[in-house]
This record gives structure tokens, C-alpha cells and sequence, in this order.
């Protein structure tokens, strides 16, 4: 299968996606949405690191898409676990609601 | 080949643009279901046919499965949307997304303007390269993947543990989930 797309349009997805990311996680207040707009962002790392493996053939590009995928899964473990416990705690998904931590 | 790649970039870009903008979480979800099964398919046309299956079997399989789980274990629904409808005012989103259009301007700028290559038609890099590379020299960080699952799991066990309150019967809330 051959195709002709140019790389620098696909890196160019990838960043589009990422700046979507990005915006999710500073428009919204609700940690849910924050995490799945982090699950975006590292989804847009995986289409980078699988357009280079592409461009120069090599397995490097897909094998760093698949730590990538564990350190997600690893993430997402932990990150709904903490949810979990702050809406325990708060009785709310307001980040707002954390500032008690003084961070 | 292309029109479908360009169809298929579209489709995931406003998929996405709808997970960050949309007020129901389970919404929210089923879009970024989209976004991650278009992206597989692009992975398919880059010539990744295991990462597309691993992004569908992983990613929209397990990881999705996980946040449907937390959002039916806390019941959000009709009254989360309409919060997030409150919260999710123009005033507040048009800064950061205007951030956020200048970072992709600059990236944009960046990837344009950076080196001219040779014009090279992706190849496909089958599975069996990728387990070659992944189990010869990529051993040890295969391991420490499995050791940071193993973390992963047991942060989240000890984490996610309801700890006993110790509330004088008085001062307990009355409200029970």
C-alpha cells in the first residue's frame, strides 16, 4: 500500500489535535473532561511518533506509540481513582473545589 | 487513498473539536470514541496496521470502558450538563482559545517551514518488525512498561479505597449515595 500523502500534513493533524487538547484542558472545569482532553493530547503524541516511524520506515515509531499506550493506561488508572476520591470528598467535579490545596 | 485520509483527518479533527465543547460527559465520550476509531484508520493508511489495532482494541476498548465505568459509578447526567453549560460561557473559553490558535499558528509555521525532504512514499512496517524491534533491543523498556502497569494498578487500588470516616454519628451527612 503506497500512499502519497505528505508527512508534514499528517504532523500537522497531529498538532491540530494537540492544540485541541490543549484548549480542553484549560477551557473546561470539570476533571472528567480535563482527562479525556489529556487522553487527546497523548493520542496526537502517538500520530507523531507513528507518522515518523512511517516516514522512515523503521519500527522505532510505532514501538513508542505502544509505551505511550501503556503510560495512558497506567495514567488513566490512577487519574479516575483520584476522581473517584474527589467527588467522594467534595461532592463535586469542580477543579475549582481543590484549592484548599494551596498548590 | 488520499481522499480517504483527508476524510478521515476531518472527521477525527471535528470529533474532537466536539469532545471539548460538548456538556453531557457520556456525549463527550462517544465522540472521542470517533475521533480514536478515525485515527485508526489514518494509522491503517500510514501503513501502522498494528498500532491501529492496538489504538482500537486499547484505546476505544479498555481506556473508553474505564470513564464509562467512573461516569456511571457517579451517576452524572442531566444536572452535570447543566453545570457545564453554566461554566462553559464564551467569556471563558475565548482566551485560552485564542492561546491556543496562536500555539498552532506557531506549529503550523514550524512544520512548513522546516527542511525540504524527498518526496518518499510511506511504507507499511508490519507487526513482525515491530515485535522484533520490541522484544530484541527494546527488552528492558518493555519491562519497565509492565513495572509501571504494576504501579498503575497498585496506585489505583490504594487510592480508589474508601477510608472509614470517623464522624461523630451527629455530624454524618445524611445524604447516602
Amino acid at each position: 500500500m503506497n500512499t502519497t500523502i505528505p508527512p508534514e500534513t499528517v504532523m500537522l493533524l497531529a498538532a491540530l489535535l494537540f492544540v485541541l487538547g490543549i484548549a480542553g484542558v484549560i477551557i473546561r472545569k470539570n476533571i472528567i473532561f480535563m482527562l479525556l482532553s489529556v487522553e487527546i493530547m497523548l493520542n496526537s503524541a502517538g500520530l507523531a511518533f507513528i507518522i515518523a516511524g512511517a516516514k522512515w520506515a523503521q519500527p522505532d515509531g510505532q514501538i513508542m506509540f505502544i509505551f505511550i499506550l501503556a503510560m495512558a493506561a497506567a495514567e488513566v488508572s490512577i487519574g479516575l481513582a483520584l476522581i473517584l476520591q474527589i467527588y467522594h470528598q467534595h461532592k463535586s467535579m469542580d477543579i475549582d473545589r481543590l484549592k484548599e490545596m494551596n498548590g | 487513498m488520499d481522499t480517504i485520509f483527508y476524510i478521515t483527518a476531518a472527521v477525527s479533527v471535528f470529533a474532537t473539536l466536539m469532545v471539548i465543547t460538548r456538556h453531557n460527559p457520556v456525549h463527550a465520550l462517544l465522540y472521542l470514541i470517533v475521533s480514536l476509531l478515525s485515527l485508526s484508520v489514518i494509522f491503517y493508511l500510514l501503513g501502522a496496521p498494528f498500532a491501529a489495532l492496538l489504538e482500537i482494541i486499547i484505546y476505544a476498548g479498555a481506556i473508553m470502558v474505564l470513564f464509562i465505568f467512573v461516569i456511571m459509578l457517579l451517576n452524572l447526567g442531566k444536572e452535570t450538563a447543566k453545570q457545564e453549560k453554566e461554566w462553559l460561557k464564551p467569556r471563558i473559553w475565548v482566551g485560552p482559545a485564542f492561546l491556543s490558535l496562536i500555539v498552532f499558528a506557531e506549529l503550523f509555521y514550524l512544520i512548513y517551514t522546516s527542511v525540504p525532504e524527498t518526496n518518499s512514499a510511506i511504507q507499511t512496517v508490519d507487526s513482525k518488525m515491530v515485535a522484533v524491534s520490541l522484544f530484541k533491543p527494546y527488552i528492558l523498556a518493555v519491562e519497565l512498561a509492565a513495572m509501571l502497569l504494576m504501579a498503575g494498578v497498585v496506585g489505583a487500588a490504594h487510592i480508589g479505597q474508601h477510608k472509614k470516616s470517623n464522624l461523630h454519628r451527629f455530624l454524618k451527612e445524611t445524604d447516602d449515595l
